[in-house]
């Protein structure tokens, strides 16, 4: 009777592990103690070692897979004996593909010595899709991913070689935060997807326990709008039909902030990070009804004056609620503005899948010390809100300072 | 039976019919002659079968019938429902394949069809039709009416099974039935001697409990004095009778032959063309004194023109409308349910 | 409701109609005197006659022709094929006669008959006697295809085939004249061309006819236990199919499996798949699985007969592959 080889809870918290590197080929002779595998736990890799004597007969998942903790990911026995049920994982705990693996060489047969290339993975038993490949997804799973705007190279296979199936879609639906917007980023725009290391799969999960659905932190700034005022003051003079608003400096500034620290114009889909390249800022806007947060698209390469031009016509037909679902969808970033009304300051609540939001409050002259003298200066809070499963709190004191500098320096702007 | 073919034996009683079969036979010759043309600058397509020769047998036995009676045909059937009184328009024009003809333009040559002269149909597989035309006859001994049913098929078609189980059932049944073999020596381009080991098919019937007649099928007093006791036996209950009438066709098999091949020579078709079916009963009516060159003439002219009218007609017809392909597959559904 | 055979409730159904339309009329081989080869017809000749209970000899050609002539008239035949196998000396009447009548006479002559017998396997009948040919008529256009697999539907559809103005092709089975079951008391029709939901589920369609009826049932039971929820739909008729039962059942499974009594190629079953696939492609998650006689004449060997003929294990089988429960 063979033995299996299971994921092992290499660390106190470790739930599942990826099987990094296989330190033993099929067929390989392996005694008690020998290292199997290098695992990437929650908090280091670690090495899996071996519990029996004997051959290594199968390796059932293929490196780069995650094994939950306790399911099988090889076989030891003697040689040409035979795996119970074909050694594979069950199809309910299948492995949950991590990210592609390089197409390897066939998996050795029993018979035969496998050869002296430790590193080399065998061929996988879960479903790895090569880079380019086609995904393969049934009729169902692919309409439902449609209909939810799922992305299919996300969601893991468990039909025959890999295949979509609707059990698998609606796995990926029942994930609360995986309800990426419909329209979220039209096709075609540019982002970068990282696969989640262990150490950040652990910081979510744990974060998550501890707050909640999003484990946000605040950062608060006090900025010295005084020159964003001045500013203000010549636009309005040399262009009176422009009535730019502080708000549309904000926006602007905020762009172009965001355009340096990725790490917060980004979104968070369960699986991995989305870091967007292009800047579309959702401005809260207060309708009869609530709320609503247009989307200026772009905001990084539109001017002032468009920008504010924009804000404009969207908050206005936000309010007769004539907006199209792709004006208030998609998202990178939202600001939410309550000065008017004479708020302070306050804490925002980010709008999922988006990491981060700014809190603004008023512009209130203030009594502070400037070069040694106290003297009266326009002055404003915001408080960025943090999802903290990407962004960490030095990440997000970065951009705060990054969007401190360029209000309090609107010339900053310009380059 | 059968060893010798029955000649006419009375003319007499039949003359009062003498100029009306004249224009029949005439109209067919003509309307196939017609529908050849046609056929050959493509007006008119798919198979087609001429009955150019064997015009005695068609207007001979179908006018023993009353008009609720029954005929069936095989393809080989413009003469036969021309005989029951069909248009020559509406079997043009269903040879054409327009919206008027007989069959809607879905039958063609060889599916002519009118429900209301009892006229069931040219079907196009042999021996199909042998079954179908006792079928009308178990009909009629079922609602206990006196039609009868007459059931017209080539020599060829005898030897099919179709022929020996129908015949057998109606035999022993005694079916108002008429079985006439339109016996024109070849299928396609078989002799019957070389397709039947008995070739005096009359004989056939002795199997089957009726009689069986050899009938001299070029001339139409022959034919229709047969049919008529046939007939008269199917009325009286005393079951069906099988005619074996001797013809000939002086075309192809269908349009896609020539008259005379390697099956037969020009010859054998010249000899038979001297005893033509429309001659032979001019010739008996010109003894009569009821028929003249100018009276021929005025025949002539008169089926001439309906012919041309017909043919007229066809051209001008619609083609059926595209819906037209839709239709006539299954009932309408109506409301009501069942 | 009365418990009944399937054969007495088809001799119920030849009962009325031909008591209620003088115009309907039973032809075949040893239907009258001899009571039917396999009893349907039992008791008949006395209540009708010899006009109305007509033996025939054994010429499937003749008689059906006859029979086909006779509907060109308006008379309601009905022609019992003593088995489905000896209807194929008489396919010639029912395809290129009755069948083609209406389109080729341009809509003057229907053929308002029904051709009916047993079809299909019994046990150990070799490979003359066990045949299935619903999707040979399936594939006419101009003929309706009706497979009864209850007593009820037996009775409801057989009234339903002859009162029918086009010729119906109905085909019973030997191993389902015993079968029991409640048929409703009173007139009862069952529809041509609406098939019927045997069982509700939410896993898997299971689309089956006539003798395949009751294994797939028994499947979806034994499924059950695992999990899977079957939804079992009687075709009832073949031919015009009811495709819209079909697809909404898909829409609502995702997973489609059809058995069949008789052979896979251009089956009835190949047809299904093809409606399915055309129209709920997006409903689909799992390649369509089919189930049906092994492709071989059918041998004497009981066990070799087994092995092909279609059953619960292998429908259950099927299912369980297009709900991916094969791979483990």
């Amino acid at each position: 009777m063979p033995t299996k080889v299971v994921m092992e809870a290499l660390s106190p918290t470790m739930e599942e592990g990826r099987l990094v590197e296989w330190k033993k080929a099929e067929g390989d002779a392996v005694a008690v103690g020998d290292v199997l595998a290098e695992v990437e736990t929650d908090k280091a890799v670690m090495e899996l070692v071996a519990r029996a004597d004997g051959i290594l007969l199968k390796q059932v998942v293929a490196a780069g897979d995650t094994v939950p903790v306790a399911e099988p990911v090889g076989w030891i026995g003697a040689a040409g004996e035979e795996i119970p049920g074909g050694g594979g994982p069950s199809t309910s705990t299948a492995p949950v593909r991590a990210q592609p693996a390089e197409p390897g060489p066939a998996a050795p047969s029993d018979a035969a010595p496998a050869p002296a290339t430790p590193a080399a993975p065998a061929a996988p038993a879960a479903p790895v899709r090569a880079a380019g490949d086609r995904i393969k997804a049934s009729p169902v799973a692919r309409r439902i991913a449609g209909d939810r705007g799922l992305d299919l190279a996300a969601i893991s296979g468990t039909g025959p070689e890999g295949r979509i199936i609707k059990r698998d879609v609606d796995a990926a639906v029942a994930q609360p935060a995986a309800h990426t917007p419909a329209l979220a980023g039209a096709p075609g725009e540019a982002y970068t997807d990282l696969s989640l290391s262990q150490m950040r799969k652990a910081i979510a999960r744990r974060l998550v326990q501890s707050i909640g659905p999003i484990p946000t932190f605040y950062l608060t700034a006090e900025v010295d709008m005084e020159r964003a005022a001045e500013a203000r003051q010549a636009l309005l003079a040399r262009d009176p039909e422009g009535r730019f608003s502080f708000n549309d400096i904000i926006i602007r500034a905020t762009a172009a902030a965001l355009t340096s620290h990725p790490f917060v114009n980004a979104w968070w889909l369960d699986d991995r990070i989305r870091q967007w390249q292009d800047v579309h800022i959702g401005v809260a806007v207060a309708i009869d009804e609530g709320l609503i947060t247009p989307v200026i698209r772009h905001a990084d390469r539109k001017g002032l004056r468009e920008i504010s031009a924009e804000v404009r016509e969207l908050a206005g037909r936000a309010r007769t609620k004539r907006l199209q679902p792709e004006e208030y969808t998609g998202a990178t970033f939202t600001i939410s503005n309550l000065g008017m009304f004479g708020i302070d300051d306050f804490t925002a609540i980010i709008n999922p899948p988006e990491a981060g939001i700014l809190a603004v409050g008023r512009i209130e002259p203030k009594a502070v010390v400037v070069d040694g003298a106290v003297t009266v200066r326009q002055r404003m809070r915001i408080t960025l809100s943090c999802d903290h499963r990407v962004i960490d709190g030095a990440t997000g004191a970065q951009f705060l300072q990054t969007l401190v500098g360029m209000l309090e320096n609107p010339l900053a702007l310009v380059w | 039976m059968g060893a010798s073919t029955q000649r006419a034996t009375q003319v007499a009683p039949y003359q009062q019919h003498h100029a009306d079969w004249l224009r029949q036979m005439l109209l067919i010759r003509r309307f196939e002659e017609r529908a050849g043309e046609a056929y050959s600058v493509g007006q008119i397509g798919g198979f087609c079968h001429l009955y150019i020769g064997q015009e005695a047998v068609a207007v001979g036995s179908i006018s023993a019938l009353r008009d609720d009676d029954y005929v069936i045909s095989a393809y080989r059937e413009h003469g036969q429902a021309l005989a029951r009184g069909m248009t020559s328009r509406s079997i043009m024009a269903e040879l054409y394949g327009k919206a008027t003809g007989c069959s809607g333009g879905k039958g063609g040559s060889m599916h002519l069809f009118d429900a209301e002269r009892h006229f069931m149909g040219g079907h196009g597989i042999v021996g199909g039709q042998i079954p179908l035309g006792a079928g009308f006859a178990f009909a009629a001994r079922y609602r206990g009416t006196d039609q009868v049913s007459l059931c017209f098929f080539g020599e060829a078609a005898a030897n099919i099974g179709s022929f020996h189980e129908t015949l057998n059932i109606a035999g022993l049944w005694k079916l108002p039935v008429i079985f006439v073999i339109e016996n024109n020596g070849y299928g396609m381009g078989t002799a019957v001697n070389r397709a039947a080991a008995i070739t005096d098919l009359a004989t056939r019937a002795a199997s089957y409990d009726m009689p069986g007649l050899t009938v001299d099928g070029q001339d139409v007093d022959a034919v229709r004095e047969a049919t008529d006791e046939a007939v008269r036996r199917a009325r009286a209950g005393e079951g069906p009778t099988l005619l074996d009438i001797m013809t000939y066709r002086y075309v192809g098999h269908s349009m896609s032959d020539a008259p005379h091949g390697t099956y037969r020579t020009k010859d054998e078709v010249d000899e038979h063309r001297h005893r033509d079916p429309i001659e032979v009963l001019a010739a008996r009516m010109r003894e009569a004194g009821m028929l003249d060159d100018d009276r021929m003439a005025e025949l002539e002219a008169d089926v001439a023109a309906e012919v041309a009218d017909a043919v007229q007609f066809a051209e001008e017809s619609p083609e059926p409308d595209p819906d037209q392909l839709w239709t006539d597959v299954l009932a309408p559904i109506t409301g009501g349910g069942n | 409701m009365a418990t009944l055979t399937y054969r007495d409730a088809l001799n119920e159904a030849l009962r009325e109609e031909m008591t209620r339309d003088g115009d309907v009329f039973l032809m075949g081989e040893e239907v009258a005197e001899y009571n039917g080869a396999y009893k349907v017809s039992r008791g008949l000749l006395e209540t009708f006659g010899p006009m109305r209970v007509v033996d025939t000899p054994i010429a499937e050609l003749g008689f059906t022709g006859i029979g086909v002539g006779a509907s060109m008239t308006g008379l309601r035949p009905i022609i019992e094929m003593m088995t489905w196998n000896f209807a194929l000396l008489a396919i010639d009447q029912i395809v290129n006669a009755a069948a083609k009548m209406r389109y080729m006479s341009g809509g003057q002559f229907s053929c308002p008959i029904v051709f009916r017998g047993p079809g299909g396997a019994a046990l150990q009948l070799g490979a003359q006697h066990s045949q299935a040919f619903e999707s040979w008529y399936a594939h006419i256009p101009g003929l309706k295809v009706v497979m009864p697999a209850t007593p009820a539907d037996a009775k409801g559809l057989l009234k339903s085939a002859i009162r029918d103005d086009d010729p119906v092709v109905f085909i019973e089975g030997e191993m389902l004249y015993n079968l029991k079951g409640e048929v409703p008391e009173g007139e009862h029709l069952t529809p041509i061309g609406v098939a019927d939901i045997k069982r509700q589920g939410s896993d898997a369609t299971i689309v089956c006819h006539s003798k395949t009826v009751a294994p797939a049932l028994k499947a979806a039971k034994a499924l059950e236990e695992e999990g899977i929820d079957c939804e079992v739909i009687d075709l009832r008729t073949i031919r015009p199919l009811d495709s819209a039962t079909i697809l909404a059942s898909v829409a609502k499974t995702n997973r489609l499996v059809i058995a069949e009594e008789g052979w896979g190629f251009a089956g009835v079953g190949a047809e299904v798949a093809d409606v399915v696939q055309r129209e709920a492609f997006d409903s689909l998650d799992a390649p369509i699985r089919r189930v049906h006689q092994a492709d071989v004449p059918m041998p004497y060997n009981k066990y070799l007969e087994r092995l092909a003929k279609t059953d619960t294990t292998k429908i259950a089988a099927a299912v369980r592959a297009v709900c991916y429960r094969d791979q483990d």
